[in-house]
Parts: structure tokens; sequence; C-alpha cells
């Protein structure tokens, strides 16, 4: 039941990128196509977990220990920009398949708010480490869910015909706050 | 290089928010308020004019291949710096900034500032960049926490305009970001064609 609520909170109540603007950049970069922001959404979801369950463990066996919390902001982005250098390493020697999914969308990764955020409100949280990983996990599919659907809409909007003030970046911004509002419509769910 | 020239250059001509788009992320999330808004400027300018500075001092030390993630440590260096004195000194500020704080790391002002500027000029310019791409992204931010202010609440600054029975609150919240960020960029576009 616990893991649930988490689910439900974070996917689709707290959204990540609509409700707490966590990862807007590769929200309004890259999802002009939906198949780009499907690519995002899955290298977002690996490494979102992978710094998550590593950042916990570094806060609870190396931080804690020695009373150097202060530290954290340091460390944890560290720990993001080595991870996301290492995965790209593996996974080209790995699985070359998926490399080619997720290659270019990795570099991207270590300055997307939402890994340190999420890394973050994990400890300010306090979850153990199961609900840890199901946190990050249910904000990575509340993540790719909103740059899907997104994506979707602005495909359609190509095709439209749009005021020339406001083509660009402000009719995504308009869209972008029109989602967010039917998102708000969950707001009663937990 | 025209010093006042390089200041000015990011208010409007260059403003990260308007017209280069970045940091995005602290832009909508925290200008639910006027004060939010500038607190937030304010702490990114000084995060962004001193690791410019510091920088641009150390840039013929680091090597090429490791420099940036020997910014990022600079940058994080400054960002806990702020977010002790913060906690320490302006408990409220911070609480409501909230988790935008530590985030200041993963701006992309800061880090592209550095990476585009302070690792080709001298200490002063950059310090002085900074300073006004600090200034502009804090103007843009307290502007938009104004519009939201005063058309969600009825106030600026926390000084009433007009009665709380007239408010669209739907400005404070998520999606009046996104809205008011987007009509401003489109005003932004067209004072900048005219």
């Amino acid at each position: 039941m616990n893991y649930l609520m988490i689910i439900i909170a974070a996917v689709l109540v707290n959204n990540i990128v609509l409700m707490q603007f966590l990862g807007i950049c590769p929200f309004l970069g890259v999802s002009k196509r939906i198949s780009t922001a499907v690519g995002m959404g899955g290298a977002v979801a690996f490494v979102l977990v992978l710094a998550t369950l590593v950042t916990y463990l570094v806060q609870k066996l190396v931080l804690d220990p020695f009373h150097i919390g202060y530290l954290q902001t340091i460390a944890f982005i560290l720990i993001i920009a080595a991870l996301v250098q290492l995965v790209e390493i593996i996974l080209k020697k790995a699985s070359p398949a998926l490399y080619q999914a997720l290659g270019i969308f990795l570099p991207l990764i270590t300055t997307n708010c939402a890994i340190l955020g999420v890394a973050i409100l994990t400890i300010q949280k306090e979850f153990n480490l199961m609900e840890g990983i199901v946190f990050a996990f249910s904000n990575a599919v509340g993540f790719a869910l909103a740059l899907v659907l997104f994506a979707g809409i602005r495909e359609h909007l190509d095709l439209q015909n749009v005021p020339n003030g406001l083509k660009g970046t402000p009719i995504a911004l308009i869209t972008a706050g029109i989602l967010a509002m039917a998102f708000m419509g969950f707001s009663g769910l937990v | 290089m025209n010093q006042w020239k390089n200041f000015s250059k990011g208010f409007i001509k260059e403003s990260p928010t308007f017209v280069l788009l970045l940091g995005m992320c602290p832009t909508l999330g925290v200008t639910s308020s006027a004060a939010n808004g500038l607190g937030m400027g304010l702490a990114t300018t000084f995060v962004l004019a001193m690791s410019n500075w510091v920088v641009s001092l150390v840039k013929s030390q680091i090597p090429d291949k490791i420099r940036i993630p020997s910014y990022i440590v600079i940058i994080a260096t400054f960002v806990t710096v702020v977010e002790l004195t913060m906690q320490a000194y302006l408990p409220g500020l911070f609480k409501s900034l909230g988790l935008f704080i530590p985030l200041i790391v993963v701006n992309c002002i800061v880090l592209g500032r550095a990476e585009a500027f302070a690792s080709k000029n001298p200490p002063l310019s950059s310090l002085i960049d900074g300073l006004g791409m600090g200034l502009g992204f804090s103007f843009a931010l307290t502007l938009l926490g104004s519009i939201r202010e005063l058309l969600g609440s009825g106030k600026i600054f926390n000084i009433t305009l007009y009665s709380e029975n007239y408010v669209m609150l739907l400005f404070v919240l998520a999606p009046g970001a996104f809205i008011v960020l987007g009509y401003l960029i489109a005003l932004i576009n067209r004072i900048k064609k005219a």
C-alpha cells in the first residue's frame, strides 16, 4: 500500500516536470518527436534509478557516519557526473544496440536537474532503500509520461497555424501550462 | 572590451532566461512570488560571479580534458557556501526555495558562462560578465515573480494592491508559471524585432 502511494504521488500528483519543475530543459529541448521523447525517457529512467541507489548508499555509508553532510551537494553531483560517464562506457561495450538508442541522450543527463533533485529528495523524505528506488523509478515514469504526452501535442502543433509572435518556445510553454492544468486534476488522489 | 556592454548584455539582449532559455527549472519553480524570485536570482548571481572569477583565475592550471568536472567542483563549492549561509541567516527564504538552492549546481547558465566566457577571458571581465548575467537572471525572475504574484494574489513583494476577491489563484500554481513565461518570451521577441 505504501509503495502504491509513492508511485501514484510521484507519477501523477506531484509530477516531477509539470508540478515540481525539475528537468525542464530536456522537457522543452527533446520533445519535438515522440520517438526521441521515448529515448530520453528511457535514458533518464536508467540513470535516475542507478544514481539514486548510489547516492543513497554514499549518504548512509559515508556522509552520515563521518558527519560530513554539508558535502552532500558536491559529492552527489560528482557521483552523478561520474556515473553517467561510466554508464556510457559500459553500454558502448556491453550493449551496442541499447547504446545506439540511448547514446546521444546520455551526456545531456548530467545537467538534468531531475537526477540530482530526486537524489536529494530521497534523502530529505527519509525513505529506506527500497522506497527510494521505487520513488526514483516512479519519478522517471512521470518524467517519461509528461515528455511523451507533450511531444505528441507538439507534433500536432507543428501542423497548426500559430500566430507569428507565439511561434516556437512561447506556444510550447503555454501548451505545457495547459498540460500542467490537466495534471492538477489529480491533486485530490492522495 | 567595453565593460559596461559586457555587464549590461545580460538584461535583454543576451538575457539567459528570455533569449537563451537557460536555467528554466528555477525560473519556473521559485517564481510564485517576487521576493522568492529575487532571492533565487541573487543567490545564483553570487555563485555565477564567484565561479566565473575563480575559473578564470585557474584556467591555465586545469588540463583541458578534465576542465568540466573541475568547473563543476568549483561551482558546487560556491553553491554549498550559499546553501549554508542562507540556512543560517535567512531560514525563511531557504525553506521556500527548498530544493532549488542545491540545484543551482546544475543550472546551465553557471556552467555555460564558465565554459563559454570565463575559460577564455581575464578574471576581471569574467567577474563582470558573471555579475551582469546573474543580475539579468535576477531581473527576469523578479519580473516573472511580480507578474505571477500580482495576478495570483493581488500583491507585489507582499504589498497588497487589490482585493483577494479578484485574484486568479491559477497564476501562483504550476500552470501559471508556464503560461506567464510563454507570453513574456513572446513579448520580448516582439520588442527585439521592433
